[in-house]
């Protein structure tokens, strides 16, 4: 939370990077897939042999350009490819093709919600690039004698977003980065996976005196692999620089490493020197003019956004903003809820069986674990209509629905066999809450002498002795009933 | 004998079952075996797979089902280009022992229309030079004048058609490298216009100017190979949809008619005057020839040379940064770390001229200096661009000689800028990505060939092939042999 | 835009094309590419003001190509050329920061 008292004022700029979903990598055929024995997915293009030449792939560019209108970006008329230049292994060509002049899109911005208010967080710009190699070190960086290198996942077509320095806190970081990363899954661009790395963040960051309009001296932050590291890397940073600050030092402008182990950021090892990258617009490939018509048609293609979406269930199926947040977290979770509700249209009871059970057994933010549910949408449907309409108690349900995530079988199917229907009718019941009062004289003496709670031990035994098929609040009256006539 | 045949003659022999590509290759491999220690044209040989393939194309003859106008034809291939399993070393130490795994498209095309593949012939490393003597392994020399170079930096191809060590062969051109050398051996050689030809597979020098073409004993064969390799191909995303029309069919035309240019800029002061007089001769031929000459003014020659050693060497600086040692090519052992193991590979791999370009170029696109080179040159070359869009409204073709000096002694030319000056008539066309041939036009009297170069319009292969064939019909330099065994 | 390159900018250029040149290489270097620049100086006198660049001879745009994955080439193929591998890695030597 942002102190407005506190002295300083800190500044955070964010810069993403999305693995992007495509079938093939950004410049050749090659496939994208995860995980294929080292070097086995690489071709003369993405291993940088001589006499390559890349071919950018039109899926990619789409993509770019999905993400850009979902963050009120401008698409740029034209754009074009330009090389970064600097060495290191896993850089085939020594160049990353990438874009800088003139990116794919610009100013754009991300909305988020502080303290109920809306905030704007402004995009500055979006572009296209390749993803380089991978690195192994027979140790690790600071000691390895030799490291080890694998092309597989050079090439793979990579969106970086830069924000404005616009956001105020650590958490409001993390914020940020839930809710992008959000928007990138609704639009099916990408994995949004931190810890296998198809979404990296660098973080920077630097203060300022408050009330002051330039900029502080910002330090870049990177091996920031999981939003809670970035907020603890921003936490940590901001309070080593406030100190600093307060000791009367001048901060360094420099890129430090998160040492998630130590809790702590430090300088990267060895000379840091500022990069000369000798960009130039790529000559092997051709610019890109995207016209207005296939960019409406793109953005006339979007499918509802997260925030929008969450606001629409609030309104429509008057959920809490605690529900629509969460039903909303995924596509994939809020479509399965939307689905469940158009069968049995009881959007709280829905919502409440989704967020306890449902989610007690799959992940809300996993995608891929929910489409393979035991329990597709009109299967819960099935569930809840019978707890509506009284068939089954509630608490039955909660058995049948565990039996329903094991079995992959429906309510009914369930329910019919076991003979788990609620019993409702009162001469049934009437005769076990005589055999119950009978049975627990010493409850009954206790209500009768003012302990109103003891009825419920008395409603506990007629449960059990239904195997919980009573209907409770038959149950209930009868025995409030037959309590007082005693 | 065989070997002295045109493509087309010899075509015409398997044809008629009067030869056959086998008799063909090995009278070819003969010939190299003897006659290549002396001209140095060829890095490395490729008598199995030749003989292989000339069998092959030997029953397709017999069978009366060619797979092409060329089918069975014993070609060389500049070491620039990617031959899948055949040693490829650019002319440099860097990829002394580099065997590619692919095959350029230009190759995949040869291969498809049946011709017989030579070996790969020597070339200035990374096809930077004019005289093939940045060779890392050795020079050629001009059959002409074994004491001389053939040019570059396309030297080995040059040599290898002029000695008759080839029945055609392919080069590269990115400021003339294959018009300069086609000059200097008396060959035809053709630079096409810049999209015409697919790169890929051709190890990139400069990506924005180079272009692979042919060289060939005469204007007729030329075109037979440029049909063959030239069209689109999506595998190189700078190679132009335009179809490539039969560049055969149209040669005959006469050219009555025909507007030549004739740009007073390209007689610069200090040329040979036997090339000077050799070519405006041959203006007269083809003036003879019903064609119109006139003088045009292509104002910004002269900083045509000036911003090509600014765009080629960037361009240059940044494709060879992927020879490191870490993937392919040499390594030098021992390094402490891989950035020394970087700079030590390189020094060592790179020879002294292609070093002197990746500092130029590096120099040219570094922070601070970007604006004032690099990015000058590229306006430069918007101008370049105008002056022959203007010349093109008012001609057809534009004639000129291909380089201002006949070809010089080895070791003659040791100052860079010295070298430079030699594709001061060739390197506008590249900046401008138009369509240039040189084709003989004349000898010293020291029996030197001198070459006659016709510019085009962008994707006019077909009227400068004209132009160029009619002349050569209408003149008997072709008679002329080296003096060669 | 002189004609004057110093030599603590051809060790600078060096350092960034990660070429090793000893101090004669240097001075010979430095002496060639003023020459060079001084030759190239002539392109000041030439008035571009309002031209645009030409980054490409021949105009095109949109070349692409569709998601669609194309075979790769066998690891072993792609190795074969490696001066030094570990398994089916490329192996580099110890690697620092610059």
């Amino acid at each position: 939370m942002t102190d407005p008292s506190a002295a300083y004022e800190i500044v955070i700029g964010l810069e993403v990077h999305a693995q992007l979903r495509t079938h093939s990598k950004m410049f050749c055929g090659c496939p994208t897939a995860f995980g294929a024995p080292p070097n086995s997915q690489t071709c003369p293009v993405c291993q940088g042999m001589p006499g390559s030449l890349p071919v950018i792939n039109r899926r990619a560019v789409e993509f770019g350009v999905r993400t850009a209108l979902a963050f009120h970006c401008r698409v740029n008329a034209s754009c074009r490819f330009a090389r970064k230049h600097y060495y290191y292994p896993d850089m085939p060509k020594n160049y990353q093709i990438s874009q800088y002049e003139e990116p794919l899109a610009e100013d754009g911005w991300l909305e988020l919600e502080a303290d109920g208010q809306p905030r704007r967080i402004a995009i500055q710009r979006l572009h296209l690039e390749e993803d380089v190699g991978r690195l192994i070190h027979e140790g690790t960086l600071e000691t390895a004698h030799a490291s080890l290198v694998d092309f597989n996942r050079s090439g793979v077509p990579l969106m970086e977003t830069v924000s404005q320095p616009d956001v105020r806190s650590p958490e409001e970081a993390a914020a940020y980065l839930r809710a992008f990363r959000a928007v990138l899954l609704y639009l099916g661009v990408c994995d949004g996976n931190m810890e296998e790395g198809s979404l990296r963040c660098d973080a920077n960051i630097s203060l300022r005196r408050r009330g002051a309009s330039e900029l502080g001296t910002k330090v870049e932050i990177k091996n920031l692999n999981s939003f809670k590291n970035v907020q603890r890397a921003l936490e940590f940073e901001a309070l080593r620089q406030r100190e600093a600050l307060d000791r009367g030092e001048r901060i360094v402008q420099e890129t430090r490493l998160w040492d998630a182990d130590r809790g702590r950021t430090r300088p990267m090892r060895g000379k840091e020197q500022a990069h000369d990258y000798r960009y130039f617009p790529e000559p092997d490939l051709v610019p890109l003019e995207l016209g207005r018509a296939s960019v409406e048609a793109v953005g006339a293609d979007l499918p509802e956004l997260p925030a929008a979406r969450r606001q629409r269930f609030v309104r429509e199926y008057g959920l809490p903003a605690y529900d629509a947040d969460l039903l909303t977290q995924t596509r994939a979770l809020a479509d399965y809820y939307e689905a469940a509700v158009r069968e049995v249209p009881h959007p709280k009871l829905v919502s409440n069986w989704i967020m306890s059970e449902l989610l007690r057994e799959i992940p809300a933010d996993d995608e891929r674990a929910l489409a393979a549910s035991p329990i597709p949408p009109r299967h819960l449907a099935g569930l809840l209509r019978l707890v509506a309409d009284g068939t089954i108690t509630g608490k039955i349900a909660k058995d049948v629905f565990e039996k329903m995530f094991r079995s992959g079988e429906d309510a009914l199917t369930i329910v019919g066999r076991e003979g788990l229907t609620q019993v409702a009718d009162t001469a049934a019941l009437g005769a076990v809450v005589d055999q119950v009062l009978r049975a627990n004289p010493k409850a009954v003496e206790d209500w009768r002498r003012g302990k109103k709670a003891a009825a419920g031990a008395l409603v506990g035994q007629v449960m059990k002795a239904t195997q919980g098929k009573a209907n409770p609040s038959v149950v209930n009256s009868l025995l409030e009933a037959k309590l007082s006539q005693l | 004998m065989i070997t002295q045949l045109t493509v087309h003659a010899l075509v015409e022999q398997f044809r008629r079952g009067a030869a056959t590509p086998s008799a063909a290759a090995r009278a070819y491999l003969d010939r190299i075996a003897a006659v290549d220690p002396s001209v140095r044209a060829y890095i490395t040989v490729t008598p199995e797979r030749a003989l292989a393939a000339a069998a092959a194309a030997d029953a397709r003859w017999r069978a009366g089902r060619p797979l092409s106008p060329i089918d069975g034809v014993p070609i060389a291939v500049k070491d620039l280009l990617c031959t899948k399993g055949v040693r490829t070393t650019c002319g440099s130490r860097i990829l002394e022992h580099f065997v590619p795994p692919y095959d350029a498209t230009v190759i995949e095309r040869l291969e498809a229309a049946g011709t017989v593949l030579l070996g790969k012939t020597n070339m200035d490393e990374f096809a930077m030079g004019s005289s093939t003597e940045h060779s890392a392994f050795f020079a050629t020399r001009n059959p002409w004048d074994l004491a001389r170079v053939p040019g570059g930096s396309s030297g080995g191809s040059g040599a290898a058609v002029a000695a008759d060590l080839a029945a055609a062969a392919l080069g590269s051109d990115t400021g003339g490298s294959i018009r300069q050398p086609a000059a200097f051996t008396g060959t035809v050689g053709l630079k096409p216009t810049y999209g015409r030809v697919s790169r890929y597979g051709l190890v990139a020098f400069a990506s924005s100017l180079d272009q692979i073409g042919p060289f060939a004993k005469d204007v007729i064969d030329a075109a037979l190979v440029l049909r063959v390799i030239a069209g689109r191909d999506p595998l190189d995303s700078t190679s132009a949809d335009v179809p490539a029309p039969d560049f055969v069919a149209e040669l005959g035309r006469p050219i009555a008619g025909l507007r030549l240019g004739v740009p007073q800029e390209y007689f610069v002061e200090g040329m040979d005057p036997e090339v000077e007089a050799a070519v405006r001769e041959a203006i007269e031929v083809l003036k003879r020839l019903g064609g119109r000459a006139e003088a045009i003014s292509l104002p910004t020659t002269d900083y045509a040379l000036a911003a090509y050693y600014l765009i080629a060497p960037a361009e240059a600086s940044s494709n060879l940064a992927r020879y490191d040692g870490v993937k392919y090519g040499s390594r030098v052992a021992g390094a402490r770390d891989v950035i020394d193991m970087y700079s030590k590979t390189r020094a060592r791999g790179f020879g002294p001229e292609v070093k002197r370009r990746i500092m130029l170029g590096t120099y040219a696109l570094s922070a601070g200096y970007y604006a004032a080179y690099y990015g000058k040159a590229q306006k430069v070359r918007t101008l370049v661009r105008r002056d022959f869009d203007a010349a093109f409204a008012r001609v057809d073709v534009i004639v000129a000689p291909t380089t201002p000096n006949l070809p010089f002694k080895h070791g003659e030319k040791e100052d860079p800028l010295a070298m430079y000056l030699n594709d001061v008539l060739t390197i506008p066309v590249n900046l401008a990505g138009l369509p240039g041939i040189s084709v003989r036009c004349g000898f010293s009297l020291a029996g030197l060939p001198i070459g006659l170069q016709f510019i085009g319009r962008p994707f006019d292969e077909a009227t400068l092939l004209r132009a160029a064939h009619a002349y050569e019909q209408a003149t008997s330099w072709q008679t002329r042999r080296p003096p060669l065994p | 835009m002189g004609g004057r390159i110093e030599t603590r900018e051809v060790e600078q250029v060096a350092r960034l094309a990660r070429l090793e040149l000893s101090a004669e290489e240097t001075e010979r270097m430095r002496e060639q590419l003023d020459r060079i620049l001084g030759y190239i100086d002539k392109l000041r006198r030439l008035d571009t003001e309002g031209v645009p660049p030409t980054s490409h001879a021949v105009p095109m745009v949109n070349v692409m190509r569709e998601d669609e994955p194309r075979p790769c080439l066998p690891s072993q193929e792609m190795l074969a050329n490696a001066p030094d591998r570990s398994g089916d890695f490329f192996r580099v030597p110890r690697i620092i920061e610059d």
